[in-house]
């Protein structure tokens, strides 16, 4: 049984008299311990799905399962027991203003019925999980974009969940911010063992935490898997834009190259033939290259390349030919360009 | 014309017309920020929309708002008679200041509650909360300024009712500002007492924006 189960979900809203589909026919199973990424285009319908699981949205068809429990079943009451063992942070972190961060803390546990002082003293020990312990008197006002994330993440936590919904909650933060914010998340994944969705439209995100993913485009489901298999085989067309999307459009790699352009993928176990290099050897043609870049995908290093491959359709397929028989997975760019 | 006799009709003027101010402003808050609740929690956006209630509630709030007080106070006569036992004097005054302040708090309140940002609301959705903990700890926390904001911008208003409440023998600085001024032609106790309610006016709002902003901890 996986921990949190949507079987065939759709949510329709009605706006000024006409239907709107945000998602359709979704089936996803997430499992215990698992960072899980829910990608996807603003619009698409991922906040949405977010909000299901802990039905803040109530689905319009379908079933939501955690631990196994159809949530539509739950009475008001034991919904709202239900949300509290499932913590959320959001991208416009949705601290109370008036509070200052220890009592934003204790806020939940409050709540949930737990006196004031064994609040403050839990919370206390999660500011600083969250490296905070200082700042508890500060008010959120007082406090940078990342650290009233990381107050959100110790409110989140407060209430021991098992699950961590995460609606966009890198994407108001600078580069290096999102990058303290997500080694915390891991951190927190590893030494809690608390299951984690991640809602993101940044594929980098994906890519540095999760270990699969699933892709939505227009309320529909394309596609999902592991980060690692999806990052070096995008099949759908919403894939490869979220992965090519993060680099110069290849629109543009085209202009500057003229010729073809392929993206070639070197696995997490690469070899150390330099197959560039030989590749430009064996054909005695010069192979461009446009973009290289290396990125952790799941644990594992992978390099990415844009190659301008020279022109004449047999010496490129013969160096494409040759770059898969040396375990590179190469597609090419000019396919997907809109 | 400071005669120890104006001195004291002044200084008794000034206690009635704070008395009928901040009593009618507290009773009419005992009314009216239930109201201003109900009608943040049933209206559109509310955690509990409810058409029929925000219709009812709102449409009774919007006449009482559109009567002047001035012909609220007359119309209320056979009522607060009924209440206090006559229908002059500082203690009748607060009937028709309470009526007429209740359903005008209700708005105020029912603003200054929208004003909190729904992403605080939604995450504490999240975290289980029910609606009365919503409204207890969310809602009246996060608008706590702008409640005292509205509290003090609600007393001025009534500071300035009660004084129009002097032309039927209301009481306060106002019914002397009438008798003296108006009937007497005394102008210069009606100048004194129009200093006085602007001093009055001053220290209430003075103290409604030094509290208001004792109580905010959304700037640095």
């Amino acid at each position: 049984m996986s921990e949190i189960e949507i079987k065939n979900l759709t949510k329709r809203f009605q706006v000024k008299g006409h239907t709107v589909t945000a998602l359709e026919h979704i089936n996803l199973n997430i499992e215990k311990g698992e960072i899980f990424g829910i990608i996807g285009m603003s619009g698409a319908g991922k906040s949405t799905l977010v909000r299901s699981i802990n039905y803040l949205e109530k689905p319009t068809e379908g079933q939501v399962l955690i631990d196994g429990v159809d949530l539509s079943d739950l009475s008001t009451k034991e919904l709202r027991k239900k949300r509290s063992e499932i913590g959320m942070i959001f991208q416009g972190f949705h601290l109370l203003e008036q509070k200052n961060v220890l009592d934003n803390v204790c806020f939940p546990l409050r709540i949930s019925g737990v006196g004031r002082k064994e609040a403050k003293d839990k919370a206390r020990a999660l500011l600083k999980t969250v490296n905070l312990e200082e700042k508890e008197k500060a008010y959120p006002s007082q406090l940078s974009g990342g650290q009233k994330q990381r107050v959100a993440i110790a409110r989140a936590l407060a209430t021991e969940p098992k699950i961590l919904l995460c609606d966009e909650a890198t994407s108001a933060l600078d580069p290096q911010t999102t990058e303290s914010i997500l080694a915390l998340l891991k951190q927190i994944n590893e030494n809690l063992g608390i299951t984690i969705v991640i809602i993101t439209h940044q594929m980098s995100v994906v890519t540095d935490i999760c270990q699969k993913v699933a892709i939505i485009d227009n309320g529909n489901l394309v596609e999902q898997g592991s980060v690692k298999e999806i990052f070096a085989h995008p099949t759908s067309d919403a894939a490869k834009e979220l992965i090519f999307g993060t680099r110069p459009s290849p629109l543009s790699v085209r202009e500057v190259s003229g010729n073809k352009t392929v993206r070639v993928v070197f696995g997490g176990g690469s070899s150390y033939e330099p197959v560039i290099a030989n590749a430009i050897l064996r054909f005695q043609v010069p192979i461009n290259i446009l973009h290289a870049d290396t990125r952790n995908v799941g644990g594992k290093a992978v390099g990415e390349m844009v190659l301008g491959l020279p022109e004449g359709e047999k010496i490129q397929e013969d160096i494409t030919a040759f770059l898969r028989e040396r375990g590179l997975t190469v597609t090419e760019v000019d396919e997907h360009v809109n | 014309m400071l005669t120890e006799q104006v001195i004291e009709m002044l200084t008794q003027g000034v206690k009635d017309t704070l008395y009928m101010t901040l009593v009618s402003a507290v009773i009419g808050y005992v009314l009216g920020l239930p109201l201003g609740i109900l009608l943040n929690v049933t209206g559109k956006k509310g955690l509990r929309p409810n058409r029929v209630i925000y219709g009812i509630v709102g449409t009774f709030c919007n006449i009482i708002r559109s009567i002047p007080f001035l012909i609220l106070l007359i119309l209320l006569i056979p009522v607060t008679r009924a209440i206090v036992g006559q229908s002059y004097g500082s203690t009748a005054t607060i009937v028709p200041l309470v009526v007429c302040a209740a359903p005008y708090i209700a708005r105020v309140v029912e603003s200054s509650l929208q004003d909190v940002d729904a992403g605080v609301i939604e995450a504490a959705k999240a975290m289980g909360a029910s609606n009365l903990q919503i409204i207890f700890r969310v809602l009246l926390v996060e608008a706590r300024t702008s409640l005292v904001t509205g509290f003090t911008i609600t007393t001025g208003l009534l500071l300035g009712y009660s004084a129009m409440s002097g032309t039927v023998g209301g009481g306060g600085l106002g019914d002397i500002a009438v008798r003296y001024g108006y009937y007497r032609w005394q102008t210069d106790i009606m100048i004194v007492t129009v200093v006085l309610l602007i001093v009055v006016f001053q220290i209430i709002q003075y103290l409604g924006t030094k509290v208001s902003g004792r109580l905010d901890h959304r700037k640095r």
